[in-house]
């Protein structure tokens, strides 16, 4: 084998794209492994493990490294990289006109209204989301890894403009049926949701567009994130409580929904005395202990709408064994889900360590998978720094799926899968085979909690019979997954005694 | 999906629209719900500057900073309103010397601002032969340097004044300010590009026995004085970009002078040798086009908050920028070697880097920044016309605002890219397009050849650096 690296600087692409290159240059004839990435800390260090010998650099070079069989030729795999990063946009048909640079400059000639998603690195999203606000947009950020203050800094200037800022770490937003971010395809209708939860608020979506089935006038109007730290004391609740306002005026939303992660309680308290001023009746589901799971809020819902509830559908039963062994491993990509299912967890298993604990004594350092009930939110800004979100690149989640089927103390695996607009086309595809493994040598029970609509792009039927196909359990409610999963713990317990 | 009302968010949109910026995965999943997408074409910053762009950017001072320092700079109109020697004007006395560009000491100057600062002191009478003010000026007793913006003035290339020179006076009528510059002396051997012959000292001595008085008896004898912010709106529009082509604005400004040049008393033979002289420089409005840009620049200094350049300049060795939010100080780099089209045999190791005042002119938004209204000399500077275009559509990408009274006819009147933000430099790494003379590198050289060059990145994170510990309240 024979390694190839180079750098070319001046050379520029996201990390998603780079990761997809890879990925197609790895496919390539004569390609032992390949990594095209820009040159930060954290690539270096991967380029690094993988044997690479990469020569000094700074983070604004592009690296190509090839690891080639000895007859293979660099030429050719080369031309796969060029080929690869040819950008797939659009030409505009003007050439003389260079597409802008800056966000400012897209807005100096547009129309009014225009929303603004920004998902470049978490360092540089303030000053792009500052050019929004400026002249007077609103904006939903993408991007995590933006410090708190400026993240206050925004939306104290946003107040003086009227302008709503959606994020920081905002995945998901839904702007009269446009889907921005990580979003599902849902039915329209007359409730509004302000989330600080992406997948929360996804959840939401989702179940909300499945009892709209068989239920009449149950649909989402417009979903509007704020960021999962909006509710904080620092954040102090500014976005949410702009969308609360902006939606109280829409004369077409009969019915507002607020999801949060576990909110501070004086900013839980202040929001619901705002909610109970506004016009608009507000449904509070904000997750804490001893707080309504989102499947139990989505339930309330419906019935202020005068609805009973359906029920949430489950299909690989058969699947599911007796747990095998006393702990329970929580791999999600949804940080929402992800403490959804640990509170649930904690009432009934007691203290859960995770990388997004309840309590900071609970707090997981660089090992992932302990002796302990474990809880792990590869969403998370710590494990999403110079990397793809999980539910783009689910390299990380499935190496750790694959290490706590190697644990004998595993008792079930509980895992997420979230489908809309912006995840991977056919997430399944990479999931399944990890779920099929780690079942190989045990029967682990699976449970998954598949997030998404009948109308997504990935097709939700075919995505769940995937996962069944593969040995797993698989729920539209993450509450009722998490139950299932403590339900064969707790059996496993009986068992033993 | 419906759009019967408007939404929330885009409120008052019958369409939604979408500007992305980043992963451009979500730019299609929004393309694929058939919604507009405009996508950014991002980059990374300069490296290192990400935590001091976004305390700029979040600094609550900037937005309105920035808008009143423009704001300022456009509502300026330069009037002429006299002509007189520096020693009246500036109060330079002997052995005071002015130079273009940051601050610089003799040991460090390059050779064209030598060659330009021995024949000023032969001009001065100083020394007989100007090789003898080496000496002079090694000692540094009898003689100080100090850059013309120091004074409210600007030199182009070397920018050598000294007392006896003749300056232009230009005013901003509304507020009394004024700024000045030399006469110029034309091309190729002359004291700016370094040559210090006795042509050279002859003819500025010519300039100051002749030139200087004729023009001020012109300016003060005529009636309305010359608008050269007006001129310079006009002469945008007849292919001049005022940096390296002032044709039309030197005629406009004859057109202007030469009834009161005439009927000045002054012999005919001067008045005719001046009108010559004048007319025979296509490069003689520039001098005046420069201080009208400084005029307009300084009205938007000393603006706490604001990132807009407000001076670029160069002298030779170092090149320099002031910024509105960070008061006089100047952020220097080593100035670089222009890239053009050289004269006669010379080629690129016989020019000097980077200098003089003149980028004054891409300062405030003309010169390369207007490069798309001057294709008849995109070919001097080494270009084709669609980099002109480019140029100047490009420059948009790091100025704040649009001049509306200069326009460009070619890119359907759209307005000069103005205010250089000193934020999206380093947002965009897009470095500001100068059009330059190039000075020989050897003292009394003089003109080698013309051609782009733009300043050295690191002082644009410099001058970030320093905004940024501006900001109120910001932790060290």
């Amino acid at each position: 084998m024979k390694d190839h690296v180079e750098l070319r600087s001046g050379a520029y692409a996201d990390s998603v794209t780079l990761l997809q290159v890879s990925r197609a240059v790895q496919a390539a004839p004569g390609v032992v492994a390949a990594q095209v990435a820009m040159a930060t800390a954290l690539n270096l260090e991967v380029l690094t493990g993988m044997g690479f010998e990469v020569p000094a650099s700074s983070p604004n070079d592009m690296v190509v490294a090839l690891r080639l069989d000895d007859d293979a030729d660099v030429a050719t795999a080369l031309a796969a990289v060029d080929a690869a990063l040819v950008p797939t946009r659009p030409s505009s048909g003007d050439t003389a006109q260079a597409p802008p640079r800056t966000t400012g400059a897209a807005l100096r000639h547009g129309g009014p209204g225009a929303v603004v998603l920004i998902s470049v690195p978490g360092a540089s999203a303030t000053v792009e989301a500052m050019d929004a606000l400026e002249a007077g947009h609103d904006v939903m950020i993408f991007s995590d890894n933006v410090p708190v203050a400026e993240e206050v800094a925004l939306k104290t200037y946003a107040a003086t403009r009227g302008a709503l800022v959606m994020g920081p770490d905002c995945g998901t937003a839904l702007l009269d049926g446009v889907g921005l971010g990580f979003a599902n395809a849902v039915r329209p209708g007359r409730i509004g949701l302000v989330a600080a939860s992406g997948t929360g608020c996804q959840q939401l979506l989702t179940l909300l567009h499945h009892a709209g089935e068989t239920l009449d006038g149950v649909g989402v109007r417009h979903a509007l994130g704020v960021g999962g730290r909006d509710l904080s004391s620092a954040v102090g609740g500014l976005a949410t409580r702009e969308a609360l306002r902006r939606l109280d005026a829409d004369a077409d939303v009969d019915l507002v929904v607020v999801v949060s992660k576990p909110p501070a309680p004086e900013v839980a308290e202040a929001l619901a005395r705002e909610a109970e001023a506004l016009g608009t009746p507000v449904e509070l589901g904000l997750l804490g202990r001893g707080q309504r799971d989102l499947t139990t809020v989505a339930e309330a819902v419906l019935a202020r709408l005068g609805h009973e509830a359906p029920q949430w559908p489950v299909h690989g039963v058969d699947n599911t064994g007796p747990a095998t062994g006393p702990l329970l491993r929580g791999l999600f990509v949804g940080g929402t889900l992800c403490d959804e299912s640990m509170l649930m967890a904690a009432e009934a298993l007691g203290p859960i360590r995770s990388n997004i604990p309840l309590s900071a004594d609970l707090a997981l350092a660089e090992e992932l998978i302990v002796d302990d009930h474990v809880m792990v939110d590869f969403g998370d800004d710590a494990l999403t720094q110079g990397r793809a979100h999980p539910m783009i690149d689910p390299t990380l989640r499935n190496e750790q799926i694959a290490r706590a089927a190697a644990d004998p103390a595993t008792g079930v695996i509980l895992l997420d899968l979230v489908l809309g607009h912006g995840a991977e086309p056919d997430p399944a595809a990479h999931l399944a085979p990890a779920i099929t493994a780690a079942r190989s040598a045990r029967p682990i029970p699976v449970i998954v909690s598949l997030v998404g609509s009948d109308l997504d792009p990935q097709g939700l039927a075919a995505q769940r019979d995937a996962l069944v196909a593969a040995g797993a359990e698989v729920h539209l409610s993450n509450a009722a997954a998490t139950r299932r999963a403590l339900d064969l713990l707790s059996r496993s317990e009986g068992a033993h005694q | 999906m419906s759009t019967t009302s408007p939404s929330p968010v885009s409120a008052g949109a019958t369409t939604p629209t979408v500007v992305t910026c980043g992963a451009d995965m979500f730019a299609d999943a929004v393309a694929g719900q058939a919604v507009d997408v405009e996508r950014v074409d991002w980059r990374p910053p300069m490296p290192g500057t990400e935590a001091d762009l976004a305390a700029v950017a979040t600094d609550p001072r900037r937005p309105d900073a920035n808008r009143r320092a423009v704001e300022a700079m456009l509502g300026v109109t330069a009037h002429l309103v006299d002509v007189a020697p520096a020693s009246e004007v500036l109060g330079l006395e002997k052995g005071q010397f002015l130079h273009a560009g940051p601050p610089i000491e003799w040991a460090r100057t390059s050779g064209p601002l030598r060659g330009a600062l021995m024949g000023g002191a032969a001009l001065e009478g100083l020394v007989e032969d100007p090789e003898d003010a080496v000496a002079l000026f090694e000692s540094g007793s009898s003689v100080s340097l100090e850059p013309c913006h120091h004074r409210s003035a600007v030199g182009p290339m070397a920018g050598v004044v000294t007392p006896s020179m003749w300056m232009w006076v230009l005013e901003d009528r509304a507020t009394g300010k004024r700024t000045y510059c030399s006469l110029n002396e034309g091309l190729g051997k002359v004291l700016r590009y370094g040559a210090y012959g006795p042509d050279v000292l002859a003819r500025l001595r010519w300039m100051g026995d002749v030139l200087g008085p004729l023009l001020q008896a012109a300016v003060r004898g005529t009636e309305e004085a010359s608008d050269v912010t007006g001129i310079l709106t006009q002469m945008l529009q007849m292919g001049d970009e005022a940096h390296n082509r002032n044709r039309a604005g030197t005629l406009m400004l004859l057109r202007d002078l030469s009834p009161a040049m005439v009927t000045s008393g002054f012999e005919s033979k001067d008045v005719g040798d001046a009108l010559r002289f004048v007319g025979g420089n296509d490069h003689f409005f520039l001098n005046l086009a420069m201080p009208a840009c400084k005029l307009a620049l300084d009205a938007g200094r000393d603006v706490p908050g604001s990132t807009m350049v407000v001076a670029m300049a160069r002298n030779g060795t170092d090149f320099g920028i002031q910024v509105s939010g960070t008061g006089d100080q100047w952020f220097t780099g080593p100035a670089q070697v222009a890239d053009g089209l050289f004269l006669g045999d010379y080629g690129p190791e016989d020019a000097n880097p980077d200098i003089g005042d003149s980028a004054i002119t891409e300062t405030a938004g003309i010169g390369g920044f207007a490069m798309a209204t001057a294709p008849a000399i995109v070919r001097l500077v080494g270009g084709s016309v669609p980099d002109a275009l480019a140029t100047t559509r490009r420059m948009h990408e790091i100025t704040l605002a649009e001049n509306p009274r200069w326009s460009v006819p070619v890119l359907e009147f759209q307005g000069t890219p103005t205010g250089i933000d000193v934020s999206k430099v380093c947002r965009t790494g897009i470095l500001p397009q100068i059009n330059t003379g190039m000075a020989g590198a050897v003292a009394g050289v003089g003109q080698v050849g013309a051609g782009l060059v733009t300043p050295p990145a690191e002082i644009f994170p410099q001058a970030l650096a320093a905004l940024a510990q501006a900001v109120p309240g910001r932790s060290l």
